[in-house]
C-alpha cells in the first residue's frame, strides 16, 4: 500500500481532525520524557474507542506499519517513541472513568484516562486506589499497567500489578482479547493478566483496564528525621519493617539533594546532615498514633539530630515538601536531568547509596539520589547537560557500573520506569540467555510480524 | 532568545494537566511541551517558520499555568510570547498594529476619546436597536464578539473624576500610589474607586498620578517590545517623581507587567525599585488583615473565587485573596475545581481565537456553577469581562464582581441581612 492512501484509510477509521501527518506535529511527537531520545513517527492517530483502536491496528498489520502506543508520553525509558517510524498512536481521547462497582470493589476505565482523576473520584467515595507514580497527574491508566507504575505508596500497597483485575486488550492484528474479571479468585488457563502488565506496549495495545479498589485508609501521620550518618538512617528503615510496621511511605534524601532542595527551597534543612528520611504511616487512628510512636523511638535510637511529627494537615505537607521538590530542586541545577531507578533489595539501600556517591565522585559527575528507601528503588538523578558530550559518556559509564552493581546486590535495573529503549542492553545481564528466550517466544506469538512498539524491551 | 532557556525543558510532561488547550486538545503541539518543542526545532533548523507553525503557537494563551507547573522553571507562556516579540521585532508592526499600540493605547486621552462613542451607543438606546435588529450579523464575527463583551459603561472614566491625592482616613499608615489599569478606569470604574476607598479608610495616603500611562500589557500581546519598553520607562520614572511606600493595583495584568519592569529595563535601579514596591491589592489589604477584619459587616452569600492568570500563575497570589474572601463574616466561601485555569479571555484571545476560548469557557462555567456560588469574585478586568458575558443575566445568573466591591460592600454594609439574600 502506498503511503498516501494508508494515510487516507488511517484517517477515515478515526477521522481526519484525529489523524497528524503535518511536518510540526510529527517533530512534536519524536520525545518522550526520556532524555537524548527521538524517533519521528509518520503518523499520528488519537482513537475514540476500542473498536477505532482495533480498525487502525487491523490495518496496520495488513499494511505491515510499525505502531507504538503512547499515553501522555510521560515514558522514562524511551518506550513511547517510534524509533522505525510508523504509527504512533496516543490514547488520550479515551478517558472515560466507565465503572466504580462499590460492592465489588472494582472501577472501570478507559485506557486514556488520567490517574489522578481516577483516585480523586474512588476518594470521594471512600475508595482507594494506591498506585501514585511521581507522573500521576498526567499519566493515563493504559501507561501505568504498560509500565507496572509503582509510587510512593509501593511498599505498603505493592504497585500497578497488584490492582490489575481486568483487561481489554487489543492484539496485533485487531482482534480483542478480554482477561481477567471481577472476581477475587480466577485460576482458568494462564495468568494473562499478570503477562500483559508491564508488557511496554509490545504485546498489544490496552482499551479498557478494570483494576481492584480498597477503602480509603481512616488517617496518616507525618514524619521527618534528620540523620548525621547514612548507615543510620538506611538500619532505621530495617528496623521500623523489623518491628513489623509497615509506614505507607518511607522515602528518602541524600546530601546532594539535600543541599539543592535547602539551596532552592530554604525548607531548614541543615546541610551537614547525610540523609533525611520521611515517613508516614495511616490507616486506623489507634493504631497510627501507635506506629508513629515506635517509628520515633526507632530514628532516636538510630541517632537522628532532629524528629518531627505534623500535628496537622497543613504541617503534614510542609515536611512532604523536601520530598516533593527534590526533583525540581535538581532539575533546575542543569539543563539535562537523567532520571534512574535502580533498585536494590531493601537491606542493600546504604551500600546502594554510597556506591553511587562514589561512582559519582569517580567520574566527576554530580548525581542526586532520593527515592523510595522502603522498597529499595531509589532515583539517582545525573545532573548534566547534553551539549557536553564527554561528560554525558561518563554519566552513562558510571551508570552502566551501578547497574551491574543493583544486579549484583540482587537488585533490578528498573524498579518502575521500565525498559524500553534506554535499558534494552542492561536487561540480558539480568534476565540471562533463558530469560531473553521465553521472552522473545512470547512477544513471536503476540505479534507475529513484530510490529507492536518494535525494538522495544528486546 | 536564550537557547539556555529552551534546553531546560526536560519534556517531563508535568505541565499538560494544566494547559487549557492541551485538555482541550489532547495534542503535543497544543501543549506548553509541544510549544518549547517547536521553537527549540525551529532554533536548531529543524522547523522553519510555516503557517501550520505559527498557528500551532497562536493556539498559546499565555496563561503561564505550564510555569506554575514547571518542575525546572521553564515559563513555556513566556517564552512563545518572547519568540513572537522577535519575530515582530525583525519584520516591524503592521499599520494597524502601529495605530493601535503606539497612537493609541500609550495616550489616555485619545484612548479615552475612542471609547466615547461606545459609551453614547449604549446610553442614546442605539445598542438596543442594533441588537434588536440583528445588525451586528452584518459585521465581521470579531467585532459582534467585542461588542457583546462590552458592559456598560460608566459615566465617566475614573482617570477623569478620581482627585490625584486622595486623603488617609484616620492615623495615616503610609503613601500609597496607585496605578490605575485602563480597563479599570474605563470600564470597571466603581471597582477601582473601591480599591481607593479601602485604602484610604485602612489609613494609606492614595496617590494617582493622572499622567500614568497604560502598563505596556497591551504591547507585550501584540509582540511590541519597543513600546512595552517606552511605557515602562514613562511609568518608572512617573512614580520615582512621588514619595511612596508601595505602588498597589487592582488589575492583576498591569501588576504582573509592573513587576517586570526592573527585568525589562536592565540595569535601571530607578525601575528596579519601581517594581520592588508593586502590590497587587490582595496582598496590601492581607497584609493588613486585623485592621480591615474589624470593619467588615455580614455578607450572607454563597462566593467563589476565579484565579486570573495574571495574578496566581505570573504574581503567585493564591492565598490572599482567598483569605479576605473568608473572612467576611456570613460569607459561605466554595473552592472551585480548576480554579486557576484561564477563564479564555487570555488578553485578545477570545476574539482571535473565539473557538478555543469558548471551549475554555465552557469548562470554567461548568466549574463555577458546580460551586452553587451566587457570586464570582476575580480580579482582573479582562475576566470579568469574559465571565460577566457568560454569567450573568438569564434565571441561572451568578453575578460576577472585583474583590474590592465586595469587601467595601461588607464595610458598608450597616446590619446583618436574614441568610440567603442576594444584597450586592
Amino acid at each position: 500500500m502506498n503511503s498516501n492512501t494508508f494515510i487516507k484509510e488511517l484517517s477515515a477509521l478515526v477521522g481526519s481532525e484525529h489523524t497528524l501527518t503535518d511536518r510540526e506535529s510529527l517533530a512534536c511527537y519524536k520525545y518522550d520524557s526520556t532524555p537524548e531520545m527521538e524517533g519521528m513517527p509518520d503518523a499520528v492517530v488519537l482513537p475514540g474507542s476500542t473498536e477505532e483502536i482495533s480498525r487502525v491496528l487491523n490495518l496496520c498489520n495488513n499494511a505491515g506499519v510499525a505502531v507504538t502506543p503512547r499515553g501522555s508520553g510521560t515514558n522514562l525509558s524511551g518506550g513511547s517513541i517510534a524509533f522505525s517510524g510508523g504509527v504512533v498512536l496516543q490514547t488520550s481521547r479515551m478517558n472515560r472513568i466507565l465503572e466504580i462497582d462499590e460492592e465489588n470493589l472494582t472501577a472501570t476505565v478507559e485506557t486514556g484516562v488520567i490517574t489522578s482523576a481516577l483516585h480523586r473520584e474512588v476518594e470521594a467515595r471512600g475508595l482507594f486506589y494506591p498506585p501514585d507514580p511521581g507522573s500521576m497527574n498526567i499519566s493515563t491508566m493504559g501507561g501505568n499497567v504498560a509500565e507496572n507504575s509503582g509510587g510512593l505508596r509501593g511498599l505498603k500497597y505493592g504497585v500497578t500489578a497488584d490492582y490489575v483485575m481486568g483487561l481489554k486488550t487489543i492484539l496485533s492484528d485487531g482482534q480483542l482479547l478480554a482477561t481477567g474479571g471481577k472476581t477475587v479468585k480466577n485460576v482458568a488457563g494462564y495468568n494473562l493478566n499478570d503477562l500483559l502488565v508491564s508488557s511496554e506496549g509490545t504485546l498489544g495495545i490496552f482499551s479498557e483496564i478494570m483494576v481492584k479498589l480498597i477503602p480509603k485508609p481512616q488517617t496518616k501521620k507525618t514524619m521527618l528525621a534528620h540523620f548525621p550518618e547514612l548507615e543510620q538512617a538506611a538500619l532505621t528503615v530495617s528496623k521500623i519493617i523489623a518491628a513489623r510496621i509497615i509506614p505507607a511511605t518511607l522515602e528518602f534524601l541524600d546530601k546532594v539533594t539535600i543541599k539543592c532542595v535547602e539551596e532552592y527551597a530554604h525548607v531548614g534543612l541543615p546541610l551537614d546532615v547525610e540523609a533525611v528520611l520521611l515517613i508516614e504511616v495511616d490507616g486506623h487512628p489507634a493504631v497510627v498514633d501507635e506506629e508513629a510512636a515506635a517509628i520515633r523511638q526507632i530514628c532516636e535510637r538510630h541517632r537522628c539530630s532532629y524528629f518531627q511529627t505534623a500535628a496537622t494537615p497543613e504541617e503534614a505537607l510542609k515536611l512532604a515538601t523536601a520530598r516533593r521538590v527534590a526533583l525540581s530542586a535538581l532539575a533546575r541545577l542543569k539543563p539535562t536531568t537523567i532520571l534512574e531507578d535502580a533498585t536494590v533489595p531493601r537491606n542493600c539501600v546504604a551500600p546502594m547509596v554510597k556506591l553511587i556517591q562514589e561512582t559519582a565522585r569517580k567520574y566527576n559527575l554530580t548525581i542526586g539520589t532520593f527515592g523510595h528507601a522502603g522498597d529499595g528503588n531509589l532515583h539517582p538523578t545525573c545532573l548534566t547537560d547534553e551539549r557536553d558530550k564527554d561528560e554525558i559518556a561518563r554519566a552513562h559509564q558510571a551508570f552502566e557500573e551501578i547497574f551491574d552493581a543493583t544486579i549484583a546486590m540482587g537488585g533490578t535495573i528498573t524498579g518502575e520506569h521500565g525498559v524500553g529503549m534506554a535499558k534494552k542492553k542492561y536487561l540480558p545481564k539480568l534476565v540471562g540467555e533463558a530469560g531473553i528466550k521465553a521472552m522473545r517466544i512470547i512477544k513471536g506469538g503476540f505479534d507475529p510480524k513484530g510490529l507492536l512498539n518494535p525494538g522495544k524491551v528486546i | 532568545m536564550d537557547y539556555e532557556k529552551l534546553i531546560n525543558c526536560m519534556r517531563c510532561g508535568m505541565c499538560l494537566p494544566h494547559c487549557p488547550t492541551y485538555k482541550e486538545t489532547f495534542l503535543e503541539t497544543g501543549s506548553p511541551r509541544g510549544r518549547v518543542a517547536l521553537v527549540r526545532k525551529f532554533r536548531e533548523e529543524e522547523l522553519s517558520m510555516s503557517d501550520q507553525f505559527l498557528d500551532y503557537l497562536s493556539l498559546c494563551l499565555d496563561c503561564q499555568a505550564c510555569a506554575s507547573a514547571c518542575p525546572c522553571g521553564v515559563n513555556a507562556g513566556e517564552l512563545v510570547a518572547e519568540f513572537k516579540c522577535e519575530k515582530k521585532g525583525a519584520e516591524g508592526l503592521s499599520f494597524m498594529e502601529e495605530l493601535i499600540l503606539r497612537r493609541l493605547v500609550p495616550h489616555p486621552d485619545k484612548l479615552e476619546s475612542a471609547i466615547a462613542p461606545i459609551r453614547l451607543y449604549q446610553r442614546t438606546g442605539l445598542q438596543k436597536m442594533v441588537r434588536k435588529l440583528g445588525l451586528l450579523k452584518m459585521f465581521p464575527d470579531a467585532l459582534e464578539r467585542m461588542e457583546g463583551l462590552l458592559p456598560k459603561l460608566p459615566a465617566r472614566p475614573l482617570r477623569q473624576t478620581l482627585q490625584e491625592v486622595t486623603p488617609a482616613v484616620g492615623e495615616e499608615q503610609g503613601t500609597v500610589g496607585f496605578f490605575l489599569g485602563c480597563v479599570m478606569s474605563l470600564v470597571f470604574s466603581e471597582a477601582s474607586l473601591a480599591t481607593v476607598k479601602l485604602l484610604s479608610s485602612l489609613g494609606y495616603k492614595v496617590i494617582t498620578p493622572r499622567k500614568q500611562k497604560c502598563c505596556g500589557a497591551p504591547n507585550v500581546l501584540g509582540s511590541d517590545r519597543d513600546g512595552l519598553l517606552e511605557a515602562a520607562r514613562f511609568n518608572t520614572d512617573l512614580f520615582s517623581g512621588y514619595d511612596l511606600d508601595y505602588i498597589v493595583t487592582d488589575c492583576g495584568g498591569c501588576g504582573a507587567e509592573l513587576k517586570k519592569y526592573g527585568n525589562h529595563l536592565q540595569g535601571d535601579d530607578k525601575a528596579a525599585a519601581f517594581s520592588g514596591k508593586v502590590r497587587d491589592i490582595s496582598q496590601l489589604l492581607f497584609e493588613r488583615a486585623e485592621h480591615l477584619k474589624m470593619k467588615l459587616n455580614p455578607v450572607n452569600i454563597r462566593v467563589t473565587y476565579h484565579d486570573p492568570c495574571h495574578i496566581a500563575h505570573c504574581q503567585g497570589i493564591r492565598r490572599e485573596p482567598r483569605e479576605l474572601l473568608k473572612m467576611i463574616p456570613g460569607i459561605d466561601y466554595r473552592e472551585m475545581s480548576e480554579a486557576d485555569a484561564c477563564c479564555g479571555s487570555a488578553g485578545t484571545y477570545n476574539i482571535g481565537k473565539p473557538e478555543m476560548s469558548d471551549k475554555i469557557l465552557k469548562r470554567k462555567i461548568a466549574n463555577v456553577r458546580d460551586t452553587g456560588a451566587e457570586y464570582l469574585v476575580t480580579s482582573n478586568p479582562g475576566c470579568l469581562l469574559q465571565l460577566k458575558k457568560a454569567l450573568e443575566g438569564g434565571d441561572k445568573t451568578v453575578k460576577v464582581i472585583h474583590l474590592t466591591e465586595l469587601l467595601l460592600t461588607s464595610m458598608n454594609m450597616a446590619l446583618p441581612q436574614p441568610p440567603g439574600t442576594p444584597c450586592l
